[in-house]
């Protein structure tokens, strides 16, 4: 990403860091002197191993215990109804609408990996991907969740979300953007697990041909579709993909899109500006990359994966996190200014009440971790390097974009046009144990994803090796190429 | 699957991309036309190299095009069938055909029929599933296709193809090995 004639700026002395390329003088995106075999060892045996880490068990069963929580309350919400949560009048739209906006957000940044950074012809993305991908099928599971329990009575809430037709003679109502929302969400998990399992099939194949037990050969190899690596195959295969993502890259950024419109298309002060559609997607991507390096720092650190998810990757991540953070920031800033521009009473009440009224802090909270903190630090390239600093980072704007979402829904509700209805919002033990239950849900699948697939796309790292290219007739023949 | 009589190919295992390429390009100018390159990772060159161009083929691309615009008009004219004749609302005064607020559905039924008729347009054109396939029956095959090692099968079915002869011309590539497959 950076360019070359910015001069080189690194402490460690390109002479003795393999990492950084002598050539440009730049961090490499993968370690040299790696062959297709050791890519795929490395990667493929992380699954393939018959000596599980115990620190992997420890997670799992922690993240099951959280599932448990999630368990809990849901049941409760489905004996009792919602009004176990805190949603009443004005607040009637509480916590699940702010998880499940959350939620989304940070499943964005998985197909901005895996489609837009792929049309770009961004070969760094390729180490991050596969897992950037599964991140997002499961945030999408935690986000899906919200509106279906939201309902209450799930079982009966089919007529109105899915046209069919039903013994009521009733339709769906498509003038609604609550509408819009089921079919942008139900299409954007559809095509993420389908572009996901695409991208798997090869690495499936690699997987049943690595496998020692009988019983994984089996498995992987219906997953892998008998897939042989025929040339024939892998062109289609490739123009498969390209379409796939040709294809995710408008249908991400409609589905935040439409999101926004849920908020955008309500006549409600804070919710009715057109600024919503393009902040809501920046800050989706935001949110997202701060989750994938949530999650890569100690993955490639546990399972020793710094030659193949290396400072390059983080570097890259924390770029794309302070260019989309900064969009956030001009959405925050349009916002204030719009409410003084509109000169309408209402607007400019809700803003100033939102900032210092009874619940400024969570805004003021939202604006240190979203804006004070990352966007003026990430513009160190030393700190950019610091791998704990990135960690701490991400897990603040992860925070600042929970109270974003909170601060949109609740602020904007709970000083209605008339005093008489003021309210107030205070979340319910329910709404949190379902909430922290999904973070569990999250990580129990994330868990169960590195220990049964391989979670780098091998196929597409072999891609990236230098012995990859067929040499020439013109070139000089080099190295052997393995 | 009947029995068949006979061996399905030979199959010659080289360790580079370029020799590949180099032995495939010579068999499709000898007049060899039955045959596949099997490669670890999508390799460009050893298409064309047997001939095959996608991008002039272009199936995929024609069933995902095919599949966008069918589900496009699918969703739109449920919407159209749903607010104006099956069930008519009249909200505020608000047309029945309000076709902007149609419009997003429809695109999102675009993305998802398109998106599905690539995948599994791919995965018909290829055949797949396919879980038995002759060249499984090398062992070399099964260790190295999928990891590191590239291969050329020329087919005998092709009317070039001689078991002595094709042998001979494969091992002129100083290939890692030249094995038999049987069906």
């Amino acid at each position: 990403m950076a360019t070359k004639d910015v001069a080189p700026h690194n402490p460690a002395d390109p002479k003795t860091d393999r990492m950084i390329d002598p050539k440009t003088g730049e961090q490499r995106v993968l370690a040299p002197n790696q062959s297709f075999r050791s890519v795929t060892e490395t990667i493929s045996s992380i699954v393939l191993t018959t000596h599980t880490p115990l620190g992997w068990f420890f997670g799992f069963v922690l993240a099951g215990g959280l599932i448990g929580m999630l368990l809990t309350a849901v049941t409760w919400l489905f004996l009792k109804g919602t009004g176990i949560w805190a949603i009443t009048m004005p607040v009637a739209w509480g916590f699940a609408i702010v998880n499940f906006v959350w939620w989304i957000g940070i499943g964005h940044a998985g197909t901005l990996i895996s489609a837009i950074l792929l049309l770009f012809k961004q070969g760094w993305r390729n180490s991050i991907n596969r897992f950037a991908e599964a991140m997002t099928l499961f945030a999408v599971v935690c986000a899906g969740m919200f509106p279906v329990i939201h309902t209450g009575r799930p079982w009966l809430a089919i007529y109105w979300l899915f046209p069919y037709p039903n013994s009521m003679n009733v339709w769906p109502q498509f003038r609604s953007p609550l509408m819009w929302d089921v079919f942008a969400v139900s299409t954007y998990a559809t095509i993420s697990v389908v572009f996901w399992y695409i991208g798997l099939v090869p690495d499936f194949g690699t997987m049943r041909d690595r496998a020692q037990s009988k019983f994984a050969k089996y498995i992987y190899g219906q997953l892998s579709l008998g897939w042989r690596g025929s040339a024939r195959h892998w062109m289609r295969y490739e123009s498969a993909s390209l379409l796939l993502a040709g294809l995710a890259t408008p249908l991400v950024l409609s589905v935040h899109t439409v999101i926004s419109f849920d908020f955008a298309v309500a006549v409600l002060p804070g919710w009715h500006t057109t600024i919503f559609p393009p902040y809501f997607v920046a800050g989706a991507i935001y949110s997202g990359f701060s989750m994938v390096l949530t999650l890569a720092i100690p993955i490639r650190k546990f399972y020793a994966l710094e030659d193949i998810i290396t400072m390059r990757h983080l570097d890259n991540m924390a770029k794309v996190m302070l260019a989309t953070g900064l969009i956030v920031a001009y959405g925050y800033s349009m916002e204030v200014v719009m409410a003084w521009y509109s000169a309408s009473r209402w607007e400019y009440f809700m803003f100033w009440n939102r900032m210092f009224g009874p619940m400024g802090w969570a805004y003021w909270v939202l604006i240190t971790c979203n804006i004070a903190i990352p966007l003026t630090t990430l513009w160190s390239r030393k700190l950019r390097h610091n791998v704990a600093y990135l960690f701490a980072i991400s897990l603040i704007v992860n925070t600042g974009m929970w109270f974003e979402r909170f601060v949109i829904v609740v602020t904007s509700l709970y000083r209605d046009f008339l005093p008489s209805s003021w309210g107030t919002y205070r979340a319910t033990r329910w709404d949190y144990m379902t909430f922290v239950g999904t973070l569990g849900l999250f990580t129990f699948l994330f868990f169960l994803f590195i220990r049964f697939v391989p979670m780098i796309p091998m196929s597409e790292i072999r891609m990236m090796l230098p012995q990859a290219k067929v040499k020439h007739d013109n070139e000089l023949p080099t190295e052997a190429g393995h | 699957m009947p029995m068949r009589e006979g061996i399905y190919g030979l199959l010659a295992e080289f360790d580079t991309p370029t020799e590949l390429v180099t032995a495939a390009k010579a068999a499709y100018a000898k007049g060899y036309r039955r045959m596949d390159c099997y490669t670890p990772y999508p390799l460009e060159e050893a298409a064309e190299a047997i001939g095959f161009d996608e991008p002039q083929e272009r199936g995929v691309a024609r069933i995902c095009l095919l599949g966008g615009l069918l589900g496009g008009c699918a969703m739109f004219s449920l919407e159209t069938w749903v607010s104006v004749w099956a069930y008519p609302l009249n909200v505020a005064g608000r047309p029945l055909f309000s076709w902007p607020a149609f419009v997003i559905p429809a695109y999102e039924w675009t993305i998802l029929f398109a998106g599905l008729s690539a995948a599994f347009g791919m995965l018909a054109l290829n055949r797949l599933p396919a879980p038995y396939h002759p060249v499984f029956n090398a062992a070399n095959f099964r260790d190295g296709a999928t990891t590191d090692k590239f291969f050329l099968c020329l087919q005998s079915d092709d009317p070039k193809f001689s078991s002595a002869e094709s042998r001979a011309f494969l091992e002129s590539f100083r290939p890692v090995s030249v094995v038999e497959v049987d069906h």
